[in-house]
């Protein structure tokens, strides 16, 4: 449904967007991740057709978004990073003149308004002006006007930020609905999101593609390692030692601030390798006293930080 | 053509709803009343004045007072038009830019022509109201006189202000596009205008041929001929190009503005 193949955006000597390629098949909700800042709504940008890439293309159902944009712009709806919805105007009002500039034939209008205004729980606003909504009802006002002629393709540019939790849990099953009949892409840079609604994920960063997988994917294969976490009480140079002679033992990690009384050690263990009970058993031989010992599976929010972090920051970090 | 309507009727619907219509029509209605007032008492205090020195010398009075009274109140009329189309035009694109509202116009299957004339057409339009109820004492003058004034002063009247209205609100949305500062259109634009007014000044006192060229740019130039009850193809020649310059660099500035950094 959407090619995007060795996009750049740039922006003077400023690369804000640097040859990324990515599809979404018809139907799937696809995950935009990245930090502020990385490129994300450049990207979403270029597909709406509101700005032209510098290089590379983008297909929406086939059709260029540059140079057939009259026909992609008319199969997709697009909810940017402010919701862009007119003050002054009521919910009923705004979503029929968006319903008109969106090409919906009068007699399927109001059948589209109100199913757009029941999708997002907005029956009760229909007629209250705009600027007397809460930030959160605003939103969904502009969700609304992403449906409201039915497009193949939605785009939804942080959709859940400035919900409460409620009304979050509640966008994020109203995107789940709407995938099969639509194709989805979503960006976010809260974690648990993408995990929970997309059925696959492209991580952002500086503009670069930095990983494309299912969020289980992404959380099992990439990164299958363990994290054992151990709190013991033993002299911490020793305890360096005896832990590098377990086998599948990596990075030691001791927390600098708690030496000399009980230490909180991360050992990180290399993919398949379950070394627990090796590493309690060195405990009790040296006769320490261990009062924590548990494994930790690298969650999507490290790998995101594994990803994300500069190749320099984190060699620093490490050594 | 759908998505012009749909623009044009959110403009009208965005003037109405809001105070902004009814603050202007007031303010513009208690303004030209209070002027047509003076007007009417001077040039009445003139005619009297000329009728008694006609009658000294014995000759009979040549003093048109209702074409005087027209082309009196024509003329202030474009003098408030240049106060009021730069407030009126400074928002028309500088809000949308703010809000964010122009994002989902120009991802919208809608031209940035719709856009532009929409927005233009509800401005003029707004003009239009703004003037209806200056048209009861036209209306007035042109029925009481004696003998009866021809309509044509009238009609000529209100199609030289429309235009000259016209221009200024097409150079304005223009400005707007421009700068997403409302203030700084607003004064961009009542400067542009002012400018283009007095540049007939300029020309008047030359005499080259470059005097003349300037005197031909001017907007207030023509408006005079329609104040005298004249339509003249080359003022109209002049302000439709003037307008659809406008409309056009205005099409060109909001196409622009997905190349700019937003």
């Amino acid at each position: 449904m959407i090619e995007v193949q060795d996009l750049t955006k740039s922006y003077g000597d400023v690369k804000a967007v640097d040859d990324i390629s990515f599809t979404v098949n018809k139907g799937e909700i696809l995950g935009f991740l990245g930090p502020n800042g990385a490129g994300k709504t450049t990207t979403m940008r270029i597909l709406t057709g509101y700005m032209p890439a510098t290089s590379g293309t983008a297909r929406v159902a086939g059709f260029d978004v540059f140079r057939d944009s009259m026909e992609v712009r008319r199969r997709i709806g697009y909810l940017p990073e402010t919701p862009p919805v007119y003050p002054d105007m009521t919910v009923e009002a705004y979503l029929d003149f968006v319903a008109r500039i969106k090409n919906v034939p009068a007699e399927r209008r109001s059948a589209r308004i109100d199913d757009a205004l029941a999708k997002t729980n907005l029956e009760d606003r229909r007629s209250e002006l705009i600027k007397r909504l809460s930030r959160g009802y605003k939103q969904r006002v502009g969700i609304a006007q992403a449906l409201v002629h039915d497009p193949d393709v939605i785009i939804l540019d942080e959709p859940t930020v400035g919900l409460d939790p409620k009304q979050i849990i509640e966008v994020r099953n109203l995107i789940k609905g709407l995938a099969g009949n639509h194709t989805i892409i979503l960006s976010t840079h809260i974690l648990p999101e993408v995990s929970m609604t997309c059925d696959r994920v492209v991580i952002i960063n500086k503009g670069k593609v930095a990983a494309v997988d299912t969020p289980q994917n992404l959380t099992s294969q990439l990164k299958g390692g363990q994290k054992i976490k151990i709190e013991v009480e033993a002299p911490e140079r020793r305890l360096r030692e005896v832990l590098a002679q377990v086998p599948g033992a990596g990075r030691v990690e001791i927390d600098p601030e708690r030496a000399g009384e009980r230490l909180m050690v991360v050992v990180e263990a290399s993919q398949g390798n379950d070394i627990r009970s090796e590493i309690a058993a060195k405990i009790v031989e040296n006769g320490w006293r261990l009062f924590e010992l548990r494994g930790v599976s690298l969650s999507l929010e490290d790998i995101f930080l594994e990803l994300t972090t500069d190749d320099a920051t984190h060699a620093q970090s490490s050594s | 053509m759908h998505g012009l309507y749909a623009i044009y009727r959110k403009e009208m619907g965005h003037y109405f709803v809001s105070p902004i219509a009814y603050i202007f029509i007031g303010l513009f209605l208690v303004l030209s009343a209070f002027f047509f007032n003076l007007i009417l008492t001077a040039v009445i205090k003139e005619s009297f004045q000329m009728e008694m020195q006609s009658m000294q010398m014995g000759a009979p009075p040549n003093f048109d007072a209702p074409a005087e009274i027209m082309r009196a109140f024509f003329g202030l009329l474009s003098t408030l038009v240049l106060f009021f189309t730069p407030i009126l035009t400074m928002s028309i694109y500088a809000e949308e830019r703010k809000r964010g509202t122009m994002e989902l116009l120009m991802t919208s299957p809608i031209s940035e022509f719709d856009i532009v004339l929409g927005k233009f057409l509800a401005s003029l339009s707004l003009f239009a109201i703004m003037l209806l109820p200056t048209a009861a004492y036209m209306i007035f003058m042109v029925l009481r006189s004696e003998p009866m004034m021809p309509w044509r002063m009238l009609l000529a009247g209100y199609a030289g202000i429309l235009l000259l209205g016209g221009s200024l609100l097409a150079l304005g949305s223009f400005v707007s596009s421009l700068t997403e500062n409302q203030l700084i259109a607003a004064v961009i634009t009542f400067s542009a205008s002012l400018f283009i007014w007095v540049i007939d000044a300029v020309g008047r006192d030359s005499g080259s041929s470059a005097g003349a060229v300037l005197q031909y740019l001017s907007v207030i130039r023509h408006y005079e001929d329609f104040t005298r009850g004249v339509i003249d193809t080359s003022s109209l020649i002049y302000y439709f190009s003037f307008i659809v310059l406008f409309v056009f660099l205005t099409v060109r500035s909001v196409d622009s503005m997905r190349w700019r950094r937003a």
